[in-house]
């Protein structure tokens, strides 16, 4: 058994909660024990850190705090949480005076962070930890004959990521690990525009499209990514690219855990299956 | 445009001291102009100032041009820019720090909504510790065009239908100790 402070963050409860509900059984599975950080707060997240800077990080550094008592790992499996925490992690490192500040502002609540968490995204956990052969070891329904295309997004592998910033690999590995066929694609890591797709919607339709056109081209019959808002852009706007540019896309893109939990013989109902827009249930049949 | 940035009045040179003093922005110094980041940049081309002009702007003092802009406010944060700098200066962070100085001076474009989709962001995270979305979301339509809503409509009618869009924010214990928090973190010059 290993064990890991859990922090889920805030999507993996509300917009992505396929996300959240499928990483326990799946964690279970391979052995890992997941202690949810206790009264974990918003990591802070990219539009704070534009918004202000040294509350962002305040933000951030009250979960730190909490999860430095533990003395454990903290995983996410969001990419943007794990860019944000770790960022704030560097920042404490690197710059006393700022370090300094957020002392103070955490001090007000009688917390303490001497910088000591190591911040760690879900798949490098996947990855490093369990390993490709140690999930593999663990397959009972091999996805044998499935075409997935493994869509990294951006903040698992950069600025700082475990894997190649450009032409990434390890979910690939995962993906044969669990007899399913891994997708030779160009945009795995390119940008889906992330919560763009908000206030400037045509700007970041123009980008899914381009990412599902490039999956499909290359005969994915689905999609896996770890990330929240990379999975609500692929998925939940799919038909609004379809309308917006005459396609005709049925691709389902699941979270990378909903993928390794059906290969782990896990039921569909605790993987939340039925919490994806576009249903995965015609490609996945055979293997439930 | 390049003869304005030549011809940039001595009074506005601590525009590159300011962003030099956000963390993030000090690295600038660094920048040799080659372009890698705005040919990295998927969304680029919509910059009124792509990311290389935007640091040549920093340089020459044109404050109020560049904050008052569209430019900073279409980074995704992918770090494509940050990976690819041959001279590790963080481009994504430098449009960070000027998004931040945007905000303060009062200068963020109208024209794009990122700017309150943002503020609607913090206000949601400070207010119950954890980002509610649909509230987010709903405030970013009423602040800004309620009837763009509407084409966005059916994705959230899909995300509520597939039981992804609580329609109740959730609210951490710890809200009072983290509001002390993120005061005394903004009473020793966060806002500054």
């Amino acid at each position: 058994m290993k064990y890991y402070s859990y922090y889920p963050g805030c999507s993996a409860e509300a917009t992505a909660s396929p996300l959240g509900i499928s990483v326990l059984p799946v964690a279970k599975a391979l052995d890992m024990e997941l202690a949810e950080l206790e009264d974990w707060n918003c990591c802070g997240s990219t539009p704070y850190w534009s918004v202000d800077k040294l509350e962002a990080a305040a933000m951030a550094a009250r979960n730190l705090a909490l999860a430095e008592k533990t003395g454990l790992d903290l995983v996410t499996p969001c990419s943007n949480c794990f860019v944000v925490l770790h960022l704030a992690n560097n920042h404490f490192k690197e710059l006393p005076r700022f370090k300094e500040k957020v002392d103070e502002a955490l001090a007000a609540a009688k917390l303490k962070y001497s910088g000591g968490v190591r911040v760690r995204h879900l798949v490098e956990v996947l990855y490093t930890d369990i390993t490709p052969e140690g999930i593999g070891a663990k397959v009972t329904k091999p996805l044998k004959e499935l075409k997935v295309a493994s869509y990294y997004g951006c903040q698992l592998v950069r600025p700082d990521g475990f894997d190649d910033p450009e032409c990434p690999h390890s979910l690939d590995e995962i993906v044969t690990s669990l007899g399913a066929e891994a997708v030779s694609w160009e945009m795995k890591a390119r940008c889906c525009g992330s919560s763009l797709v908000m206030p400037e919607p045509d700007v970041a339709l123009e980008l899914i499209n381009k990412i599902l056109r490039n999956a499909q081209e290359n005969g994915a019959q689905c999609l896996i990514t770890p990330c929240p808002l990379c999975q609500i852009n692929l998925d939940a706007y799919q038909s609004v690219v379809n309308s917006k540019f005459k396609t005709k896309y049925n691709l389902p893109v699941l979270f990378a855990t909903q993928l390794i939990g059906v290969a782990l013989g896990i039921p569909a109902d605790d993987l939340a299956l039925s919490g994806n827009i576009v249903s995965p249930m015609r490609v996945l049949a055979p293997y439930l | 445009m390049a003869e304005t940035m030549v011809k940039a009045p001595d009074v506005e040179v601590s525009f590159m001291d300011e962003v030099c003093s956000i963390p993030g922005g000090e690295a600038i110094h660094s920048c040799i102009q080659c372009g890698m980041c705005t040919g990295s940049c998927p969304t680029a081309s919509k910059w009124d100032y792509p990311p290389r002009k935007a640091i040549a702007m920093v340089r020459a003092g044109l404050r109020q041009e560049l904050l008052s802009s569209n430019s900073m406010w279409f980074c995704a944060s992918c770090y494509t820019c940050t990976v690819r700098c041959p001279r590790d200066i963080k481009p994504a962070d430098i449009m960070h720090a000027l998004e931040i100085l945007a905000i303060r001076s009062g200068l963020s474009t109208k024209r794009n909504r990122t700017p309150v989709m943002y503020k609607c962001f913090v206000d949601s995270a400070r207010s119950n510790g954890r980002v509610y979305e649909l509230g987010m979301m709903l405030k970013l339509f009423l602040k800004t065009n309620p009837f763009s809503a509407l084409k966005l409509a059916p994705v959230g009618l899909g995300l509520f239908l597939h039981k992804r869009l609580p329609l109740r924010p959730t609210r951490i214990k710890g809200i009072g100790e983290l509001k002390a928090i993120l005061d005394k973190a903004r009473a020793l010059g966060g806002a500054k």
